[in-house]
């Protein structure tokens, strides 16, 4: 049953009807126009724009810095068929009513946004944090089929489109996640969507973290119906989803603990923006009280326990390590690097860039792309330049 | 350039080139060059001006800095199976086939991932990694033949691409150069690199930002079962209805593809694969997983299609039979092949529920231009691959194929569709993408090309028309010779 709630202007229709893709981009509803007067009047007047959709994620990745530009007048869902496995959203949109409008229908995103009060739409793509079901399901781009977003001369683009199969033009829509606004406004996303499972059992293995790590890595070269792999607090933690034939097929050859439902979605939850088992989600919001810094690795799956250096839990079948650690900013770096991998300061260290330095190359190529899209240098540049500023200074 | 300078400044390029790589490395006379004429989409040929087919990645590098300092193009090559033009030479390039880089350079089985250069075929990774019960999932129907690099620079799909995704959802990192040499590492083991996610912008991004020459790549354990349906229902829009019912229970089948009365009679009497030959339409439906899982998909996937009204029914009961099965849709464009002395493919992606509506238009457009015209589908996805039959002996069919393939692609956008869904843009679809783009996005496009190759040399011409072309075929959308929102101010 496709859904079209219009927006609080009621002018969705226009938009989301038939119609070449390059024709509607000229339509910008009122809400929109806001939006892009402002970028116009403070790419006029040299200032800094800051975007904001729930403010759910501030202080995250760095501090910002500007004029906030809010995006929550940009609400509602634009088209949803489910038997497309797509849906069209406005980016401002609270994330929770997208996901409630999924769950009435049996579908959801694949990549398992944290869920933080106030999160939006737009705020989970620009920030492109994904959660436990990333290893299995994809990252936060990897769902995206395309975009509509306004750049830094206040001119919408239009990339990728609404369909699962499309090569036509650079993916532009794809560099979105992640880019936490610096590359224009997200204004509508469109993201390809998946059956929710018909069951799902989490089961609890005490062990060590370095046996987990082996034994999550290894469950998952085979064919199982894998949906989280974890470890925190002495015991693995395993996801399975999918048909019920087949997870009631896959539980007994893996053993432990059935965790029982309810505890087992505030587990997998917990995972998704926090380490599991460690601080409610609340504490998001309040990055400065915490005395131990947090951090989060990328490292590839294999990569043996760092326990020793903080590590207290691990995600996404091993290529999430979270760590608690005084160390100085730069010796987590080091690891993560001497590891093949990159780490984000996730709170109490905003004393530094929170973003992994770049390498030279990757760093003048940021530039450029910054240029394209924000000539007048309108948003919001801190977590980008922080790191570009680390990276010139040698550390890596 | 005068004549005579012309010619001193390319045998100063070749002599360079020469001095740079082994003595097999290097191409220039007519016989040699004629392979390389074109690629799969052999209406456009041209000989390029030299082939490199360097052995190293340092080899690429020095092509590449010989030509960055004589201005001359580089157009990357992987084993030419593309379907759009992309490697089409030209007179003044050198074309730098990537062909000879070919070595698997690590498998590890518990990370599951395989680090490969990228002139490995597809299917060799597959092959490779296959005693450790893993694949590489991404399978075009040219697997054979097709490289991991050119995979990587079209962003390929395959038949089970619904269910295991895209290259881009599959390939984990790539080392390579820019234009001018530059070695660029984006991506790797770890998942999301900091920054930008610039490895998604280099998937499908057909030769013109990077050139690669390492691939990391996701394996997959292989399904322990494959089943496959088929059903034939009396009209497109049955079976239409039935892909929508399968998607609405909750399944993602591992293929799901569709051919219509046309497409499956010239397979069926080329391969008898045991399709019914009155359907108007006929759906296989794969599913792959564990036993029990596959027990209970097919058991639905039936339901699904005897409550949508299929004709006739068959699951596979082996290994044998599946394959037989399928052995129709792999064979349909040769098939094809037979029943006209040329085809030409299209492929256009669509929403699902507009999928009759447009086969009607494509049934209009095929009177209209007075050609023929077979549609297989990769239902799943909404990626239709329309056959266009034309003789090209007959004078005026090229022009009226390709005039009917743009009307096709135009009503896939009017569907709120696109023009490509895996096979690229290269030159083929360059007006085409003046009908899916305004100018301000195909500016973009342009600057994020001169973002990573400033003197424009890599692949140039390709894949992003020019604002004049746009606007000669009078396809911009100017809204009535209206500039885009002028109540906006300009800087
Ligand atoms: C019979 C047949 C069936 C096909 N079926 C499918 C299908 O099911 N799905 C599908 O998606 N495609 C399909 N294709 C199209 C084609 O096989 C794919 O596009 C494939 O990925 C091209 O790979 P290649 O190595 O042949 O690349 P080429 O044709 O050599 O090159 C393609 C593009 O990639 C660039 N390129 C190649 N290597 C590199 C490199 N190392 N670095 C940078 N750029 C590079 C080239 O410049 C060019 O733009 C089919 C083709 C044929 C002939």
């Amino acid at each position: 049953m496709p859904v079209s709630s219009a927006g609080p202007t009621g002018t969705l229709d226009a938009q989301s009807g038939a119609g070449p893709a390059g024709a509607s981009t000229a339509v910008l509803d009122p809400a929109e126009r806001i939006l892009a007067d402002a970028i116009c009047a403070a790419a006029a007047d040299q200032r800094v724009l800051h975007l904001r959709g729930g403010d759910s994620k501030r202080g995250l990745g760095g501090t910002a810095h500007g004029e906030p530009l809010s995006t929550l007048g940009l609400r509602g869902i634009v088209d949803y068929d489910p038997a497309e496995l797509v849906v069209t959203v406005r980016a401002g949109t609270p994330l929770a009513d997208l996901q409630a409008e999924l769950v009435a229908h049996g579908q959801m995103l694949p990549f398992e946004p944290p869920d933080w009060p106030g999160a939006t739409v737009g705020g989970a793509v620009a920030s492109g944090l994904a959660g436990p079901r990333r290893a299995f399901a994809g990252s936060v781009r990897d769902a995206l089929l395309g975009a509509r977003l306004l750049d830094g001369r206040g001119q919408v683009l239009r990339f990728g489109g609404r369909v699962m199969k499309n090569v036509a033009g650079f993916d532009l829509f794809r560099l979105q996640a992640g880019a936490w606004g610096r590359l224009g406004v997200l204004l509508e996303v469109s993201f390809r969507l998946l059956p929710r499972p018909q069951r799902e059992e989490t089961l609890r293995l005490p062990m060590a973290a370095n046996e987990a790590i082996q034994r999550m890595n290894r469950l998952a070269a085979t064919p199982l119906p894998l949906g989280g792999a974890a470890w925190c607090e002495g015991a693995l933690h395993l996801r399975l989803c999918g048909s019920a034939a087949g997870v009631d097929a896959a539980l007994p050859g893996i053993g432990g603990q059935t965790v029982e439902p309810a505890a087992a979605a505030a587990f997998w939850a917990g995972c998704a923006g926090m380490p599991p088992g460690h601080r409610p989600a609340a504490d998001m919001r309040g990055p400065d009280q915490l005395e131990v810094p947090l951090w989060r690795l990328s490292v590839p799956s294999t990569t043996r326990s760092l326990g020793a250096e903080g590590e207290f839990a691990v995600d996404w079948c091993g290529g999430l390590r979270w760590l608690a650690t005084d160390a100085p900013p730069s010796e987590v770096r080091s690891l993560a690097a001497s590891l093949g991998g990159h780490a984000m300061a996730w709170r109490g260290n905003l004393a530094q860039p929170a973003m992994h330095p770049l390498d030279p190359v990757r760093l003048a190529l940021h530039r450029r792309l910054f240029d394209v899209f924000d000539p007048h240098g309108v948003f919001d540049s801190g977590r980008f330049d922080a790191a570009a500023v680390q990276a010139a200074s040698g550390a890596t | 350039m005068s004549q005579l300078a012309a010619s001193q400044a390319t045998s100063r390029i070749l002599s360079a080139l020469a001095a740079a790589l082994p003595a097999d490395a290097l191409l220039t006379e007519p016989e040699q060059l004629a392979p390389y004429e074109c690629d799969g989409l052999s209406m456009y040929r041209q000989p390029p001006l030299a082939v490199a087919l360097p052995y190293t990645a340092e080899q690429v590098q020095a092509v590449l800095r010989i030509c960055h300092a004589h201005h001359t193009p580089v157009i990357p090559r992987g084993a030419g199976t593309g379907l759009a033009g992309g490697v089409l030479p030209r007179a003044d390039a050198v074309l730098l086939s990537l062909a000879r880089l070919k070595r698997i350079v690590r498998i590890d089985p518990l990370a599951r991932v395989a680090v490969v250069e990228p002139g490995v075929r597809n299917a060799a990774i597959s092959e490779a990694s296959a005693a450790h019960g893993l694949y590489y999932a991404p399978d075009p129907s040219s697997q054979i033949a097709c490289s991991i690099g050119g995979n990587v620079a079209e962003n390929s799909g395959g038949v089970h691409c619904l269910k295991y995704g895209l290259t881009v959802h599959n390939v984990l990192g790539i080392k390579g150069f820019l234009a001018d040499g530059t070695p660029l590492s984006i991506g790797g083991e770890a998942p999301d690199d900091s920054g930008l996610d610039l490895l998604a912008l280099m998937m499908g991004s057909e030769g013109l930002l990077v050139v690669v020459t390492e691939v990391t790549v996701r394996l997959l354990p292989r399904p322990r079962v494959a089943q496959v349906v088929m059903a034939a229902f009396a009209t497109v829009e049955a079976a239409g209805d039935a892909v929508a019912g399968i998607i609405g229970e909750g399944i993602i089948p591992a293929g799901l593809e569709m051919m219509d009365a046309l497409a499956t009679r010239a397979v069926e009497d080329f391969v008898h694969a045991g399709y019914p030959l009155d359907a108007g339409a006929i759906l296989l439906a794969e599913s792959d997983g564990t036993a029990e899982e596959v027990a209970d998909e097919i058991a639905r996937i039936e339901a699904v299609c005897r409550r949508h009204g299929a004709v006739s029914l068959a699951v596979s009961q082996s290994e044998v039979e599946r394959l037989k099965l399928w052995a129709g849709r792999k064979a349909a464009f040769p098939a094809v092949g037979r029943i006209t002395p040329d085809y030409y493919c299209m492929d256009g992606t669509i929403p699902k529920k507009h999928l009759s509506a447009v086969l009607r238009r494509i049934a209009e457009l095929s009177e209209r231009h007075g050609l023929a015209c077979a549609n297989v589908f990769h239902a799943g996805d909404g990626n239709l691959h329309p056959l266009i039959f034309f003789d090209a002996n007959q004078p005026g069919d090229v022009e009226r194929a390709e005039a009917f393939g743009l009307d096709i692609l135009r009503a896939c956008v009017e569907a709120g569709g696109v023009i490509t869904g895996e096979h690229g843009v290269g030159v083929e679809k360059l007006d085409a993408m003046c009908v899916q783009f305004a100018a301000p996005e195909l500016a973009t496009f342009h600057a994020v090309k001169a973002a990573f190759d400033p003197a424009g040399l890599l692949n140039p011409g390709k894949a992003v028309p020019t604002l004049h072309r746009c606007a000669e075929m009078g396809a911009m959308h100017m809204h009535g010779g209206k500039l885009l929102h002028p109540e906006l101010p300009r800087f």
